[in-house]
């Protein structure tokens, strides 16, 4: 049944309908209804809800979760993510799998809590210290956040990773209509967790520790080999480009529905506009833009940002085609207008 | 076809409530919607606004505070802050209880309606949101009284304010004639 959700309460009801038994969290905006969420609706569920004493009990409680087999998940917004990285690179070298929901605001610092892309670097790049990376979901709609949930789960499980979804408070506080139905969850073997095993089999133990230089570099490149599995079976794109543009724009997240917007405004003004949007931050949908059309010319690249997606995108292209960027931040949210402007005067201008 | 509404007012006076059951009615027609809240370093006592956009096809930007097709203002900093963002052609919706100024555009459809007077007449000023409901009811094809009634139940059954239901009803029939 298609319901009117908040994206914040979607992701919760989401996250309880694919099997999350525990959350553990703390409270910032513009995330609040998660934890608010979760505090009747996972106890109803029969799972585990617990307001942790700050950001990082919380993450070390995921982990705790997590070792012994359950689906867990935190929620937080920038500055608290931030404070999460610690728990999020021992979950990355332990193998734990766990969703981490980055409900996004302006920064640095304590910053505002208005919408913003500024967290970008820390999402792609690890965020904590160590070799790691966690697969990264942007979603810009609702039902798009419900679904790449139950991926997210999924993902986390199948390659025993931390998972993160960045959303903002334009999707956590606005509503559309979504369906949540149950799906099938993927089929993994857990035998790994610390769940009590009464003398029975061999005792496991999950750790980030290892003081073996030459067992460390086996572990990160063991936990590379699955990052190239990662890359070539999770990478998720929108793309919307077709023979005849001339511009290519490229937003994440909520933002890019304002993007949606400027590129019909582009192509009813006669200048031939496409869209990729990446879904997946990490792994980057590096490959769309290796076959784009003969007509295009010119990238621009949309953030709520002074500009961090933008080296993936130079990255992707690798010189073949000029990177434009246009961004606001701050909690600022360009208006379609904007961005039909900065696209019109690049393509007219031809600069 | 998208229309593209903002309602604004005091905190208090049933702004997003409004604004969630036209979103309601919206999703119940089939049509896409969104509703966006503005948030922000708000204040009790302060301004509170929400965009709905209800469209045939998939939504963009679910802001509406420019290019506005219809504002639903039930408050003077409303007026000040949005009369000039609505397009021309547009509707706006005047809670003239309290505006009493009316207001300066001449290239949009304007409507007065003494919601907060009606409402209190009713039997409880926190119903003036639904005697707004007037304007969509008579200026727009947006949904009908009958759409209104059956939303009022979907989301008042069964819950702890279901008595309410005859008292919001009533709000908007009492609309809906002062503004024949």
């Amino acid at each position: 049944m298609k319901m009117l959700m908040k994206g914040n309460e979607a992701i919760c009801e989401a996250a309880i309908v694919a099997g999350c038994k525990a959350f553990f969290g703390y409270p910032i905006t513009p995330q609040n209804e998660i934890p608010e969420y979760m505090s009747l609706h996972m106890v109803k569920a029969g799972g585990a809800y617990v307001q942790a004493e700050s950001e990082i009990g919380a993450i070390n409680m995921c982990y705790g979760a997590a070792a012994s087999g359950v689906r867990v998940m935190t929620s937080s917004s920038s500055p608290g993510i931030a404070l999460k990285q610690e728990g999020m690179s021992y979950l990355a070298g332990a193998n734990l799998p766990c969703v981490v929901v980055n409900v996004s605001r302006s920064g640095p610092g304590l910053g505002g809590i208005l919408p913003a892309q500024g967290d970008y670097f820390q999402m792609t790049r690890g965020g904590g210290n160590g070799d790691y990376y966690t697969p990264v979901y942007a979603p810009f709609s609702v039902q798009e956040a419900v679904d790449l949930i139950f991926k997210a789960f999924d993902v986390a499980d199948k390659y025993r990773t931390p998972v993160q979804m960045v959303a903002d408070g334009m999707l956590g506080q606005m509503m559309e209509p979504c369906v949540i139905e149950p799906r099938p969850a993927v089929k993994v073997d857990k035998s790994w967790v610390t769940d009590g095993n009464s003398g029975k089999r061999p005792r496991n133990i999950v750790n980030s520790l290892n003081l073996s230089a030459e067992g460390l570099e086996q572990m990160n490149i063991q936990r590379f080999a699955q990052y190239k599995e990662i890359e070539k079976n999770e990478t998720l794109v929108d793309y919307r480009v077709n023979d005849g543009d001339e511009i290519v724009i490229v937003a994440y997240g909520a933002p890019a529905r304002v993007a949606v917007n400027a590129v019909d405004e582009l192509n009813e003004s006669g200048i031939k506009a496409g869209l990729i949007r990446p879904v997946t931050l990490w792994p980057y949908p590096y490959a769309s833009f290796q076959n784009l059309p003969a007509s295009v010319k010119h990238i621009l690249v949309c953030e709520l940002s002074m500009g961090q997606m933008i080296d993936d995108v130079k990255i992707a292209v690798a010189g073949k085609y000029p990177v434009h960027f246009y961004g606001r931040c701050g909690g600022v949210i360009f208006e379609p207008s904007e961005i039909v402007e900065a696209a019109t005067k690049i393509v007219k201008g031809g600069a | 076809m998208t229309t593209r509404i903002l309602f604004s007012g005091f905190g208090g006076q049933g702004i997003l409530t409004l604004g969630q059951l036209i979103a309601t009615i919206a999703l119940n027609k089939g049509k896409e919607v969104t509703w966006m809240p503005s948030y922000g370093a708000e204040m009790r006592g302060g301004t509170a606004n929400c965009s709905v956009i209800i469209s045939d096809k998939m939504i963009g930007s679910p802001i509406a505070n420019t290019n506005i097709d219809i504002l639903c203002a039930m408050n003077i900093p409303s007026i000040v802050k949005f009369e000039d963002k609505v397009r021309p052609g547009g509707q706006i919706f005047i809670n003239s209880s309290i505006i009493k100024d009316g207001i300066a555009r001449t290239d949009v459809d304007a409507l007065h309606i003494d919601a907060s007077n009606i409402a209190s007449k009713v039997g409880d000023l926190r119903v003036a949101n639904m005697v707004m409901l007037a304007g969509f009811l008579q200026k727009t094809n947006l949904f009908t009284f009958e759409d209104v009634e059956e939303v009022l139940k979907q989301r008042f059954s069964g819950t702890r304010n279901e008595h309410l239901i005859p008292l919001n009803i009533e709000a908007v029939k009492q609309g809906m004639e002062a503004t024949v």
